[in-house]
């Protein structure tokens, strides 16, 4: 696995360019101008928030590439668009359509219950999301150039995200105080590559940005998760859903710039209105989890 | 002055860490800057990559566009890729403001979308770097007393004029430092830079 090809440099060099951002779910083009007026430093083209897929129901697809070329057209800032995770086609698609980023998602329907897409054979970079760090570093190991943890989409809570980003953070953590023929026991218990294992080992980092995702709803919520590890934060349906989005979305911008500095925070926070209605994880069937899909 | 030059790194949004790393490779001392007290003690001041929609927001909404400009005609400040197009004095695709700091007309994301992104070879004065372009702007005007240090297929991609300097591309994302040291060496010539009619470059 060669980390320093000029093609994965450039894909992680994107995402260095996010760091301390907020990615924002858009289903339109008027909404993507409101985002990028607000501050967010990407949009994510969908055609519904995932707030309504669950809602829905239905298989999730990637987008119509119409919703997708209209966003496209009406920002300057980078376009990232969903693929089914293993739907290798879709992302073929997406990759000549032009759009900055591919997130194999589990937000979507999964196209294969065994296999994510071989992200290195693309010139596109892919974001992945995981929930610990086995996950992360195979990922990172199919060609991933970033990383968000997947809390669960759409819910408006942001209990599962702060379990997942501890969780890799902690993994993490505990990586770098073992012995060498320690990490091959680890590497094994991980289920990732041992040359992945030996990096996180050395650096306590990942090789990638670490952003987080699912859940997120206020600007508390976007300075929580930096506060745990989060190199950035996307927002799905917590801008969108919410009673004044574009308030929201200016409130979480400031949030992530400034997410150790509480006055800025209360500033950010005072003229919040109602945020998005939320769900309680425990209340959720297993069958309508998001984050259990990805292998 | 203490013996590392105190650099300040535009902390807003964008690779300031990784410009924090360079700064400190080069032999400086990097000090994040998210409010305009945060300028009061450093001598130079890094504008990183990013993207400059959202930096250009947190600017006027936190109240460090001004401050930033007036910091910018005493002491130096070094912009890359989105930092650039802050620094310029006109911006076009599409038009936005900027600080007007470096008499140049930039036009974002020229070279296309991020499958336009590269790396390639630069010449400098002193040799051969490598220059990582991301979704990157192109410098379509420099003015008079901007002097061009490097091109790539013509167009200035690292230029200066007095003591600011602006690269469209990222050397913060290579191993060479030769450009942030030179960015110090500019900062410790520079002094406390009162005289703005006469920079020490």
């Amino acid at each position: 696995m060669n980390f320093q090809t000029d093609q994965f440099r450039l894909k992680v060099g994107l995402a260095e360019m996010l760091k301390g951002g907020v990615i924002m779910d858009v289903v339109n083009a008027e909404q993507a101008v409101v985002a990028e007026k607000a501050g967010a430093v990407a949009v994510m083209a969908l055609e519904r928030v995932p707030a309504d897929i669950r809602k829905e129901g239905g298989v999730a697809r990637m987008s119509q590439i119409r919703i997708i070329r209209d966003i496209m057209e009406a920002v300057s800032i980078p376009v990232m668009a969903k693929v089914r995770i293993g739907h290798f086609m879709e992302a073929r698609i997406l990759e000549v359509l032009g759009v900055d980023y591919i997130d194999e998602s589990e937000v979507l329907t999964p196209a294969d219950e065994e296999h994510h897409v071989s992200k290195h054979d693309f010139k596109v970079p892919f974001v992945c999301g995981a929930r610990n760090l086995g996950e992360a570093l195979r990922r990172i190991a199919e060609g991933a150039a970033m990383i968000r943890t997947k809390g669960e989409a759409g819910s408006g809570n942001i209990v599962e995200a702060v379990r997942h980003i501890r969780t890799i953070v902690k993994e993490m953590k505990q990586l770098t105080v073992l012995g060498k023929e320690e990490l091959v026991h680890e590497a094994k218990n991980l289920q990732a590559p041992l040359e992945l294992v030996e990096y996180v080992a050395e650096h306590g980092k990942l090789p990638v940005p670490n952003f987080s995702a699912g859940g997120i709803a206020t600007p508390a919520d976007a300075a929580l998760v930096m506060q745990l590890g989060a190199e950035a934060v996307f927002v799905g349906s917590g801008i969108f859903k919410s009673s004044d989005p574009e308030t929201r979305a200016r409130a979480i911008v400031k949030a992530a710039t400034y997410y150790r500095d509480p006055v800025k925070l209360l500033e950010a926070s005072e003229e919040l209105g109602e945020a998005m209605p939320g769900l309680e994880i425990s209340k959720l069937e297993s069958s309508e989890l998001m984050q259990t899909r990805g292998w | 002055m203490t013996d590392k030059p105190r650099v300040g790194v535009l902390a807003l949004q964008g690779d300031f860490d990784a410009h924090r790393r360079a700064i400190e490779r080069a032999g400086g001392d990097a000090v994040e800057v998210r409010t305009a007290e945060d300028l009061r003690d450093v001598e130079g001041l890094v504008i990183p990559g990013g993207e400059s929609t959202t930096m250009l927001k947190l600017l006027n909404d936190e109240h460090l566009f001004e401050p930033v400009r007036e910091f910018g005609k005493r002491k130096p400040v070094f912009g890359t890729c989105a930092g650039a197009i802050l620094l310029a004095s006109e911006v076009v695709n599409p038009h936005q403001d900027s600080l007007g700091l470096v008499d140049i007309t930039v036009e974002r994301n020229a070279y296309g979308r991020q499958i336009d992104s590269r790396i390639s070879d630069i010449e400098l004065d002193d040799g051969k770097t490598e220059a990582v372009f991301i979704r990157a702007p192109v410098i379509r005007r420099v003015g008079q007393g901007v002097k061009v240090l490097a091109s790539y297929r013509n167009d200035p991609v690292l230029v200066e004029q007095g003591r600011h300097l602006i690269a469209t591309f990222h050397p913060e994302l290579s191993r060479d430092i030769s450009i942030h040291r030179k960015f110090l060496e500019t900062l410790i010539q520079n002094g406390d830079g009162r005289d703005d009619e006469n920079p020490s470059r």
